[in-house]
This record gives C-alpha cells, structure tokens and sequence, in this order.
C-alpha cells in the first residue's frame, strides 16, 4: 500500500468536511427560519466531527494530532475542493451547494465502506448513516424550492448554475488516481462523478430547475492541489483565530 | 480482588450519559468490547454520533468510576469496530427514553431511506400517531424535533441511525 496515496486520500476527505462544516456554522443564528438555523448547525456538528475523526486516522498514520492539522496549515496545504469554501452566500446558494455536496458525499462514503484501509471501511459505514440526514434534508427542500414560487425557481436556478462549475471540480483527480483504485482504497473520482450525475439528475427531475448539458459546464479544479480561491485563507484566519493565539492552551 | 466483566459492566451501567441522564452507558450501547487483565481494564467504546461532544465526558467518567471501585489502569479506546446504530439501544434503555420524554427509534431502521420513517413516530407521552416531523436536526446530534396533535406539544425523538 502507498502510504502518502491513502493520506492524500484521508486530507481529501477531512479537509472538505472541515471547511463545509465551517461554512454550515456560519448559518447558526442567521437561519432563515429556526429550523433551518438547527438544522445547518446540526450538519456543521457533524462534519466538523466527521473531520476530527478522519485526522485521526492521519494521527494514527504518523501525521500530527488533529487540532494542529486542523488550525495550523495555511490554504495551500488544504486539499479541500474550492466548491465547499466559497462564501455561503444567500440561502438558495448554501442549500444548492449543500445538495451538490452531499450528494457526493453521500456516494463517496457508500463506496469508502468497501475501502481496503479498514479504519476507513469501519467509519464509513458510521458516516454514510449520518449523511443520510444530510441528504434527506438538502432533498426536501431542493424538491420544495424548486418547484414552489416563480421567485424560489428562478434563485435555484441561479444557484444551481452559479455552482455546477466548483460542483465538478469535485471529482478533481488525485495525482495518485490509478494507485488508490489499484489498491482498492477507493474506487475513483470518475466513478463516483459518474454515480453523482445520475442522482443529481434523478432529485431534479422532480423539480422544475433545468439541468445544462454536462457537457456545457467547465469544471473549477486547483483545491485537491492546494490552488484554492482568495476566500480560504480568510476562512482558516478566522476559524484558527483562537487556536493561533495559544496553541498550547489546555481547554 | 479480582475484577470480572461482569464487575465492569454493573459499574458502567452507573455511568449515565450526560446529554440524556436516565440512559447509562450499557443501555446507549456504545459499550463494545470489555477486556480484564488482573486489575487492569479496557474498556472499547463507540460513539452514537462521530461528533458527539459527550464522548470526552464519557471517557473521563468510565475512567474514574472504574478507578473508584479498584481498578488499578483503566483504559478507553474509541473505534468504529462496531459501529453504533440505534438498534443498540437496550430494551431497559428504551423504556427509560420513554419515561424521559424522547420517544424510541423505531427497530431495523439503521439507514434512514427516507423521512416517512420519522413522519409519524408515536408520541411518548399519549402514544398516539397523530403527529408530524418538525424537523429531522433537533437540540443535539441524535434527537428529532416532532409535534403531536392530540397533546398539542412538541416532543423529541432519539433518532434512528
């Protein structure tokens, strides 16, 4: 087994929980309605929790302890895709976005549960679970959104567009690709990209949003290489705000 | 004194979690492999939610009940070995959420396929099935947010997962 194959694969994985978790906290307080405010709070709780765990199967393969890997790298050494750090925007972006995501997310973590990497395998049957309410509640409302008022088709229609582009620079190759498939760690961005546009197709065929040929959109790739957008960096500055100011602290 | 399994699992069934207090650790299920070694105890635990906050709690206090009754190390190792679902809620554990307010997770519904298995959980209080999701995030990681109609109050369910 290629070990710096399977750590680029778990900083992938923890690097976009930990920055979509971020941007889901910065909904608590400002929800449009409280249920939604719980609900995006409840999905930061997860992930920002999903994130800890996968650094700490890093710790555990020689890479230092999760806090200090969380708070102490700057934006080049995110491996996260730049779809989950832009800004939350307005409400119809975060959902599509959230729906975009956990999506593949949801897809991902199905197929990780047949990982080689046993502690990966065994997290992923944990994880998938808790996506499923991630994914039941991007659906809801997508479905309800999208095809409820003139004003709330035509702004998920906006954000659906605005987002398709970061969307599929998920599915960004891992420059160890072939390795992590021949190893069986993980199947493959094609393949999950592959399963994710059936299921995106499939949501929003229930929908009145109009998806553009694939074909018409240009993917936004550099995050799974560290060439992010201008917005991580102001990001990681304010989540790693107090870790920064006594690193040693004892909580 | 030699400590058995048995031992372990009376003191741990002491132990409460400290999000929902009626429910001990043995009841939430989360208690996965015990291992005795003279005085020495291992204890392999799992969390309900990969996020959960309690699980430090949880740690320190399996930790210092075990010391307290002659356990000369105790250690607490989290893994996803078994991963915990709401089937390992025990029987006894289920009645006491009950008493406690939060309806039950219903059985063998450890992937959520869709929002009809919580649309119409039954209320704690009258038991009736008159009622509605609120909203499927509630106060903590493992509670749902419903309403019943013949009460006219809200309630909360400890999620299936």
């Amino acid at each position: 087994m290629n070990e710096l194959a399977l750590k680029e694969l778990l900083y992938k994985l923890a690097d976009d929980k930990l920055i979509i978790g971020h941007r889901n906290s910065e909904w608590t307080g400002l929800g449009p309605l409280l249920e939604e405010d719980i609900a995006f709070s409840s999905m930061a709780q997860d992930k920002v929790g999903q994130s800890q765990a996968l650094y700490q199967l890093l710790h555990e393969l020689g890479e230092q302890d999760p806090d200090t890997v969380a708070f102490m790298r700057n934006a080049e050494q995110f491996h996260n895709c730049i779809l989950v750090e832009l800004p939350n925007g307005e409400y119809d972006f975060s959902l599509m976005r959230h729906f975009l995501f956990d999506t593949a997310e949801a897809i991902r973590f199905d197929m990780l549960t047949q990982s080689s990497y046993k502690p990966l395998a065994e997290l992923s049957v944990k994880i998938r679970a808790e996506l499923r309410y991630h994914t039941l509640h991007a659906n809801t409302w997508v479905k309800k959104l999208g095809s409820a008022t003139e004003e709330s088709i035509s702004r998920m229609q906006s954000a659906l567009e605005a987002a398709l582009p970061y969307a599929l620079g998920i599915f960004e190759e891992s420059p160890y690709e072939q390795e992590l498939i021949d190893n069986g760690l993980f199947a493959g961005e094609k393949l999950l990209q592959e399963k994710w546009m059936n299921e995106v197709e499939r949501i929003l065929n229930d929908t009145q949003l109009r998806l553009p040929a694939w074909s018409d959109v240009q993917p936004v790739y550099g995050g799974r290489v560290g060439r992010h957008s201008e917005h991580l960096q102001p990001l990681l500055d304010e989540m790693s705000e107090v870790f920064r100011s006594d690193p040693g602290a004892e909580w | 004194m030699v400590l058995t399994r048995q031992d372990i699992l009376t003191w741990l069934d002491e132990v409460k979690d400290p999000e929902i207090p009626v429910l001990s650790l043995v009841d939430l299920g989360i208690i996965t492999d015990i291992a005795v070694q003279g005085r020495k105890v291992k204890v392999e635990i799992t969390p309900t939610f990969v996020g959960c906050p309690a699980l430090d709690v949880m740690r320190q206090e399996i930790q210092q009940k075990l010391l307290t009754h002659g356990a000369e190390e105790v250690e607490v190792e989290v893994n996803y070995r078994q991963p915990w679902s709401s089937d390992r809620l025990t029987e006894k554990g289920r009645r006491a959420l009950k008493q406690f307010g939060l309806a039950p997770p219903p059985m063998g519904k450890v992937l959520v396929e869709d929002l009809d298995v919580l649309a119409h959980v039954a209320c704690p209080r009258c038991g009736g099935t008159h009622t509605e999701l609120k909203n499927p995030f509630g106060p903590t990681l493992c509670r749902s947010i419903h309403y019943c109609y013949d009460c006219r109050e809200a309630f909360e369910q400890f999620k299936p997962v």
